[in-house]
């Protein structure tokens, strides 16, 4: 095991020891705007081995419910609770979320992973062996000291995921990160994501792709005008499922509503 | 029309030779106008920085009162500060007016405005980009800020160099409380003011010369500047 590794695997026992952010527990869940509810009375538990995929039409509020999930927006009503973890902004702290768009600093690439990886209490030798890991899973070694605004968009998608891996989050929340992406880049992200699971983290991913639902995910979470409307384990939800919605939504149709 | 030849032929001779009269005017100019934009920016950046990224009650308001003073008046403001540093003022203790330093003073109170507007307003669209990664990462406010300031740097030197474009040009709040005296506060345009007036249309004319250099090279510069910063996508 790396040094980054064997200090991740220390930090997670500390953490553990502590509080746990699982199961996640979401209240009766609401974000309005105006009048309009986005998120329309959501209640979900969410346990931390399995890979969750939260799948449904344009306008459904999947970025939103990832976005009231990791705290960037206060709920209207109801409540998130990470396990044991008293206040959002703590929890937080142990997750990471990479947005569909990358937004990266209009710096290099090392720059970008040294700016998040010094939010941290790292020593500078932890810090620099930590980079040098994290751009070799990415391959991203030969990219380094590019700008990483002149990368493709595959490219900077991964280093937006290198940058929430480097700080060897707890949870990683993904909102469609492979959106428009090629199919080599596809890859190198989901390798990146079972990678990271099988360290530990947990996944929680929106996408549209069903192809990447099947391949990634453990069971899916399928909303629908703010609502959920299915929450199952993948293979149910994929070969069995009853809900109308998601039977439209496998067989490539337009939902029913 | 043949005495405006002449004075362009006797204006080019004075710049070409770097007459010392000439030199001494430009360089006071120069080291009024960037010390002022110097000071501008360090308050100016401070103001936008903080408006652009801070929520607080009547920062709308502020916000216009910020782009009102964009437009201040020269005149008006070298009359408050030659009010403020005159002896019944309240900083006439200081014993500035007249000086360079009153100059600089007059020059960062107009430029000031300009920087802290046009900066609060790179600073915020910056910082609508990055406030949710920022909010995700846990990102402290002082890290945000440096973070902001230094990936809008081509941006901010752009505002910089917008407010050293007002400074040395202005002519109202300089000649007020400079008084334009000959080796000691006569600048570019309060000397080619006093040299058209008496009729020297050379020297003025040089020095208009020298103005318009001036103008075009900061143009060209902050061209330049966001050329390469666009090649290389920092911006």
């Amino acid at each position: 095991m790396s040094n980054a590794g064997a200090t991740l695997q220390r930090e997670r026992v500390a953490t553990s020891a502590v509080q746990s952010l699982f199961p996640l527990k979401v209240r009766r869940l609401v974000y309005s705007v105006g009048k309009q509810r986005l998120i329309d009375g959501i209640d979900l538990t969410i346990e931390q081995d399995r890979r969750t995929i939260i799948m449904g039409p344009n306008g459904a509020g999947k970025s939103l419910l990832l976005r009231l999930l990791h705290g960037l927006l206060t709920p209207t009503a109801g409540e998130v609770c990470w396990g044991e973890t008293p206040r959002i902004d703590q929890a937080r702290q142990r997750q990471a979320l990479v947005f569909q768009r990358p937004v990266l600093l209009r710096r290099s690439v090392r720059a970008n992973l040294r700016f998040a990886l010094k939010l941290r209490q790292y020593t500078r030798a932890e810090r620099e062996e930590r980079l040098r890991h994290i751009l070799e899973l990415a391959s991203l070694s030969s990219l380094a000291d590019r700008p990483a605004r002149v990368l493709s968009q595959g490219e900077q998608q991964r280093v937006a995921l290198a940058r929430a891996l480097v700080l060897e989050p707890e949870v990683l929340l993904l909102d469609e990160p492979t959106v428009s992406l090629d199919p080599v880049s596809v890859a190198a992200i989901e390798d990146l994501l079972l990678a990271a699971h099988r360290r530990g983290t947990k996944i929680i991913l929106v996408t549209h792709d069903m192809g990447q639902a099947r391949r990634l995910g453990d069971e899916v979470v399928l909303l629908e005008r703010g609502r959920v409307v299915e929450h199952s384990p993948a293979l149910q939800f994929f070969q069995q499922s009853n809900d109308p919605a998601a039977g439209s939504l496998c067989k490539g149709r337009k939902f029913v509503c | 029309m043949q005495d405006f030849g002449q004075a362009f032929a006797l204006a080019l001779q004075l710049i070409v030779s770097a007459d010392p009269a000439l030199s001494e005017i430009i360089f006071l100019s120069l080291s009024v106008s960037l010390s002022a934009v110097a000071i501008a920016s360090v308050i100016g950046l401070g103001i936008g920085a903080t408006v652009g990224i801070v929520r607080f009650p009547g920062r709308g308001a502020l916000i216009v009162f910020l782009n009102a003073l964009m437009g201040l008046p020269p005149v008006v403001v070298g009359l408050l500060v030659y009010m403020a540093l005159s002896h019944a003022g309240p900083l006439g203790w200081l014993h500035l007016l007249y000086t360079p330093t009153a100059m600089i003073i007059a020059q960062t109170v107009l430029v000031t405005p300009i920087i802290a507007s046009l900066s609060r307003q790179v600073i915020e669209d910056f910082h609508s980009e990055y406030r949710e990664q920022f909010v995700s990462l846990g990102v402290p406010l002082k890290t945000a800020v440096a973070a902001l300031v230094w990936d809008a740097r081509y941006s901010l030197l752009t505002v910089a160099l917008a407010g050293l474009g007002r400074a040395v040009a202005e002519v109202g709040a300089v000649i007020i409380v400079g008084g334009n005296i000959k080796h000691v506060t006569r600048v570019m345009t309060t000397a080619i003011a006093l040299e058209t007036s008496k009729g020297d249309l050379a020297l003025a004319l040089a020095l208009g010369l020298i103005l318009i250099l001036i103008a075009l090279s900061v143009n060209a510069t902050v061209s330049l500047l966001r050329l390469s910063a666009s090649s290389r996508a920092y911006v």
